[in-house]
């Protein structure tokens, strides 16, 4: 569950909302957000967090420490 | 004695090269070619003063990071720094592409530009040029990118019938490329250094040839980085050039801490205008090289040299009727074409006759111009000077000086008359349709010459005429030639019309 956007750097370039293996990301009043439920941390899908590595601004998408860690299926 | 348009590119032509499309008019360029840039005005600089070119921005989404883009505010090397755009979406973009065709006849062209790369938006950027090409098929296409994603996208560039394609290459060296890319995101993964350098110019360099071999034009941008890839830059000239880029635009870095660009914040020098020059004219023998390039806004409209996109805002679009008129568009662009083939340009035995003898002087003059190729504007409303380069060759477009506006409700602001001159200084006259009697003076004491017997006549037939008695000045030892120092390339924010 544990990606977020810091929407205070969000430039809303929208380049994440595209690479979103899970669909995730969404655009809401200018920048853009991920829904926690949907986000795997690209596990299964990809090396790396997508998010992370096309974000223009480092830094902007980070782990949210608030939710426990995704866990991938058994 | 002056003649038609000639035939053959004469007083452009340098080192025997073949074609000169991008300098003058058509020249030996085959008619299919000319047809194609006739009336882009970034294709051609005669076209240039004519015609006039709008991009939307529908594509912020960009695939790699450049030290000379802050992508926090604005892509620097396609938008001003500190402007940002907006986005629209591809249906508010043709309607915006209908607003501006139905208001500016002489509209063109649609460029999609970014702010971010379009074809790291596909979707959005081929969307809009498909509702463009049904609602006004007479809108030539055009797109720019960083060529990342190029290969993927060259059979739906065919398909769309975009006849024109910008490939930023600034490097082939992976090694000065890890200077200009902190990195790439490619096949889901994140490259940097040297890894992402080859696999960049790879790509684009495919891409490069596969749109060259579907016969669509390319044009090949490049940023000069002082320190970087100045000398570099050469090379990568002679390799685009080989594998079918139909023009080069050098293009000086823009840098300023206030740009929040990695290289703005390093303090990375930016080119002098006389470097910028040596490199464009070192790599002329190779092709075709862009010297009009405003390097213009991701969301511009109008001529090169003018900035109407506040004209042309989302809440305005909203409101504003459409009235797409192909017919009044055809018969303004027909009035355009017959005011081209009646302008007048010298050919180089009447340069010659006029000099008297032979002289290897060669001067910079500045033109105050609000287009049409004519000395017709203002000292003080110029927004920007076009510089042509004089010798016993004839008369060159080589550079342009964005300025900040002088005359403001009538009173001069001495600042900006002193940023004007910094920024013409390598010039040695200024061409202008009327000037007032203070920047007269500065200007003559800066050693700069306030020309204004020409107003309102053609730019090149006057560049001569005044060289012609400049000549003769200095061979009869009136006045002395000195070579001038250097001009200033403004950093600043280009100020909007509107």
């Amino acid at each position: 569950m544990p990606f977020k956007i810091i929407s205070s750097q969000c430039t809303g370039c929208s380049a994440c909302e595209t690479e979103c293996p899970n669909v995730a990301i969404f655009e809401k009043g200018g920048t853009f957000v991920i829904d926690p439920k949907k986000c795997t941390e690209c596990i299964g899908h990809f090396e790396e967090a997508q998010c992370v590595a096309v974000c223009p601004v480092d830094k902007t998408c980070v782990i949210d420490t608030s939710l426990p860690r995704y866990q991938p299926p058994a | 004695m002056l003649a038609a348009e000639p035939k053959s590119c004469g007083i452009s032509v340098r080192h025997g090269k073949a074609s000169c499309g991008a300098h003058g008019g058509q020249g030996d360029l085959p008619p299919a070619i000319w047809d194609k840039v006739k009336t882009h005005p970034c294709y051609s600089v005669e076209a240039h003063h004519h015609y006039a070119r709008m991009h939307v921005a529908v594509a912020p989404a960009c695939n790699m990071q450049c030290n000379y883009c802050n992508r926090k505010y604005d892509c620097a090397n396609e938008s001003r720094p500190g402007v940002t755009s907006e986005k629209l979406t591809p249906e508010q973009a043709a309607k915006k592409v209908l607003a501006v065709a139905s208001r500016i006849p002489q509209m063109t062209v649609l460029g999609i530009a970014g702010p971010g790369d379009p074809l790291a938006n596909p979707d959005k950027t081929f969307r809009t040029f498909e509702l463009v090409a049904k609602a006004a098929p007479d809108i030539k296409l055009c797109l720019s990118t960083n060529g990342l994603a190029l290969p993927d996208h060259v059979d739906a560039i065919a398909r769309l019938n975009i006849e024109h394609v910008t490939i930023t290459i600034n490097m082939l060296d992976p090694e000065i490329g890890a200077q200009i890319y902190p990195w790439i995101f490619y096949n889901h993964k994140r490259y940097s250094g040297v890894e992402a350098a080859k696999i960049l110019t790879s790509r684009q360099l495919s891409g490069l040839e596969m749109l060259s071999a579907r016969g669509i034009l390319c044009k090949v941008n490049s940023v000069m980085i002082p320190g970087i890839n100045e000398r570099h830059l050469v090379e990568v000239n002679k390799a685009v050039k080989s594998r079918g880029a139909f023009l080069h635009n050098i293009m000086p870095l823009i840098a300023a801490p206030e740009h929040g660009t990695m290289f703005g914040l390093k303090g990375r020098r930016v080119p002098r205008t006389s470097e910028l020059k040596a490199l464009q004219d070192a790599c002329e023998g190779e092709m075709n090289m862009m010297r009009h390039c405003r390097q213009c806004r991701a969301d511009a409209v109008g001529l090169l040299g003018e900035d109407r996109s506040a004209e042309f805002t989302k809440e305005k679009i909203v409101t504003m009727t459409v009235n797409y008129d192909s017919e009044a568009r055809k018969a303004n662009q027909a009035g355009i074409e017959a005011e081209r083939r009646a302008r007048i340009m010298p050919r180089q035995e009447d340069v010659g006759e006029h000099a008297g003898g032979t002289s290897d002087i060669k001067v910079l003059i500045a033109v105050a111009t609000k287009g049409a190729g004519l000395v017709n504007e203002h000292f003080g409303h110029a927004k920007e000077f076009q510089v042509y380069e004089v010798s016993q060759s004839g008369a060159k477009f080589v550079d342009h000086r964005r300025v900040g506006h002088y005359c403001q409700g009538g009173h001069g602001a001495p600042d900006d008359l002193a940023a004007i001159i910094r920024s013409i200084n390598d010039c040695h006259a200024v061409f202008v349709a009327r000037i007032g009697g203070r920047p007269r003076g500065e200007l003559h004491k800066a050693g700069i010459e306030p020309v204004d017997q020409y107003a309102h006549e053609f730019i090149e037939t006057s560049a001569i005429a005044w060289f012609s008695s400049y000549l003769k000045k200095v061979k009869s030892g009136e006045i002395q030639h000195v070579d001038r120092g250097d001009g200033a390339i403004r950093q600043d924010p280009m100020m909007s019309v509107a």
